[in-house]
């Protein structure tokens, strides 16, 4: 009964938080905006996928970047070379995506902490590598020429832009209400426990292996969404799509949100692409400029920007001490 | 995959001789790389991400130096010295202030010194690639085997990296430094109970490593391009090693290295798509069958 209710509940905020990005372009007419919200949709889906496995499941996956470079060559080249429709590739790149998850999963997960990030880190970098390598299909490091075709369906035409900044917003929202209720669920619940204390886990029966696969392999579709997205945006797949910079790109936007919220992946991916924005129209040394915020980040601000927030938040309204909504 | 080309070549003596040095040498300086990264890792327990960036460090430092001097041994030494120095001052500001707390911010803090150093490069050095070329030293004719080429500079370099090897193994397993070190290793507080500076035990292993990387760039730059994020790729190259020969094991790295090296080698021949893929296939291999590496001890 409760459950039924917080469903109902969260999709209502879920329509809110669409209709109000539907009517967002109204006040911000520019091209610039709708943009920066489609390529904002990519990233925060991506890094709030990785968070399930960092911040919820204490996996801390280097090699995330993986998900986002295997969804966007899925997506472009069976619209591409296969001309299927779009739900049909978009359904057989979270096929695919899952498949591969499943497999590298399967080997990453037996693997403590720093092998777990640097294995998982490697298998990005043999997918980078194919990619680089396998010129005919991939076009290698130009990228894939020629375009994206996005034929109409169920009367969405992406070529539009318009049609494309509500599609992506609709992902989002979806993805992100999908991946709310799978933390919120007994299974989620299972990967905060083994998180904490796996072995305590395995004593209650649990088996550790299958939660921690299960929840790599939707980190690995949601991961695979966020790339699918972006390639939409740019109407093609570049092999720095697959480059491991952006799995750390993926790890600082949560560090740097906040860990421990849900929507901090989501608030770390707005304010990093601002900043590479700013930056890059300042200077083209972005590296840089980020390494220093990194590291501030890593050695000063540690619980991230929502986070500390929260914290201010909850001190003021102390000693009630309620849980604050979407804090583990 | 190109099964007649590799069959032709191991038909051929020449082209073997000259695959198996190229991959000897490559293995040499994965190897450096490599053992720098597993005593980082078997001492201090941490994982120094930004290992690659000494390597390019050193590569670009010995550039430098050779550059004013004229005189590749300053080079290399220097380069090695001025390396260790960076790490040693690395390890004691940052990673030394990361190291009770979990995985993801030492990788965020080594993940952000990664991109500060790759700009760094860019600003002083110029973004593109650079060749310092062979030392006039070295510019002899090549040594031929079977008729297959091995130029002098190899012999150098695989000279001076199986000395290093044997110089690190007896550092580690016969002298009372190397006893501080695995003690160290196996019980930080015990260790500093006893009297020891453990923090100067972690320094000190860390500045050793980061010189291991910055000799290998160093010994590197004759044969290899200069790039701002050349570092990257032999990262990720010695963290496989060091899975393959197990963490922490001198031994391992070297086995791994050249069987990286070898594999690498003849696998751009028979399988140039794939070269990477043989490498973590064989990764993958060792960590199913054997999940603590050929020569470690269990995790």
């Amino acid at each position: 009964m409760m459950r039924t209710s917080s469903i109902a509940r969260d999709a209502l905020i879920a329509a809110g938080a669409l209709l109000i990005l539907a009517v967002l372009p109204l006040v911000f007419p520019g091209k610039a905006f709708s943009d920066f919200v489609i390529r904002m949709s990519a990233f925060a889906v991506f890094a709030t996928s990785l968070n399930l496995l960092v911040g919820y499941g204490g996996m801390v996956s280097f090699g995330h970047g993986l998900f986002y470079g295997l969804g966007a060559y899925s997506f472009a080249l069976l619209m591409q070379k296969a001309g299927t429709s779009i739900p049909m590739a978009f359904l057989l790149t979270v096929l695919i995506s899952a498949g591969v998850a499943a497999v590298v999963g399967a080997i990453c997960i037996r693997l403590k902490e720093i092998y777990f990030s640097f294995l998982t880190l490697a298998f990005q970098m043999l997918l980078y590598s194919l990619i680089i390598a396998w010129t005919p299909v991939t076009g290698g490091d130009q990228g894939l020429t020629g375009g994206v075709p996005r034929p109409e369906f169920l009367g969405i035409r992406l070529d539009d832009p318009h049609h494309l900044y509500l599609f992506c917003c609709a992902v989002l929202i979806a993805s992100l209400f999908i991946m709310y209720h799978f933390v919120q669920s007994p299974f989620g619940y299972t990967l905060r426990m083994i998180r904490d204390n796996p072995r305590r886990a395995g004593f209650l029966g649990i088996q550790v292996w299958r939660v921690r696969l299960l929840a790599f392999v939707v980190a690995g579709i949601f991961g695979s969404i966020g790339g699918l997205l972006m390639s939409l945006f740019v109407s093609s797949a570049y092999p720095d799509f697959a480059y491991w910079t952006i799995s750390g790109e993926g790890v600082f936007m949560i560090l740097m949100g906040g860990i421990g919220v849900f929507l901090g992946p989501l608030a770390g991916a707005v304010v990093l692409l601002l900043l590479a924005d700013i930056v890059t129209g300042l200077t083209e040394y972005f590296g840089l400029v980020l390494g220093i915020v990194i590291l501030f980040f890593a050695l000063g601000m540690r619980k991230g920007l929502l986070g500390f927030l929260l914290d201010l938040w909850k001190n003021r309204r102390a000693p009630a001490g309620n849980a604050v909504p979407g804090k583990h | 995959m190109d099964f007649d080309a590799l069959l032709s070549c191991f038909g051929s003596a020449s082209c073997v001789v000259t695959q198996a040095t190229g991959g000897l040498i490559s293995g040499m300086l994965l190897f450096l790389v490599a053992a720098g990264l597993s005593l980082i890792f078997g001492t201090l327990k941490v994982t120094n991400f930004m290992h690659g960036s000494l390597y390019m460090l050193g590569a670009y430092f010995a550039y430098t130096l050779y550059n004013l001097s004229g005189n590749y041994a300053i080079a290399v030494v220097g380069a090695a010295l001025g390396v260790g120095a960076f790490a040693l001052v690395f390890e004691r500001v940052f990673m030394s202030r990361v190291y009770g707390s979990d995985v993801l911010l030492q990788l965020l803090v080594c993940y952000g010194f990664i991109l500060i150093l790759d700009d760094v490069v860019k600003i002083v050095w110029g973004a593109e690639f650079l060749a310092m070329g062979m030392p006039e030293t070295f510019q002899h004719p090549p040594v031929m085997i079977a008729g297959g080429v091995l130029p002098v500079f190899y012999l150098f370099l695989i000279g001076i990296t199986l000395v290093v090897a044997a110089a690190l193994g007896f550092l580690i397993t016969k002298t009372r430094i190397g006893k501080i070190v695995r003690a160290a290793a196996v019980n930080p507080t015990m260790t500093s109970a006893l009297g020891i500076n453990t923090a100067l035990v972690f320094g000190g292993v860390f500045a050793l490593g980061g010189m291991l990387a910055g000799l290998a760039g160093a010994l590197a730059v004759p044969v290899r391009s200069l790039v701002s994020g050349m570092g990257f790729s032999i990262l990720i190259e010695s963290f496989i090693v060091t899975v393959i020969g197990g963490m922490g094991s001198v031994a391992g790295a070297l086995v791994g290295a050249l069987l990286i090296g070898l594999v690498r080698s003849f696998g751009t021949i028979g399988f140039p798509l794939f070269t990477d893929g043989l490498m973590f296939l064989f990764m993958t291999i060792v960590l199913i069958v054997r999940p603590s590496g050929l020569f470690g001890k269990d995790r």
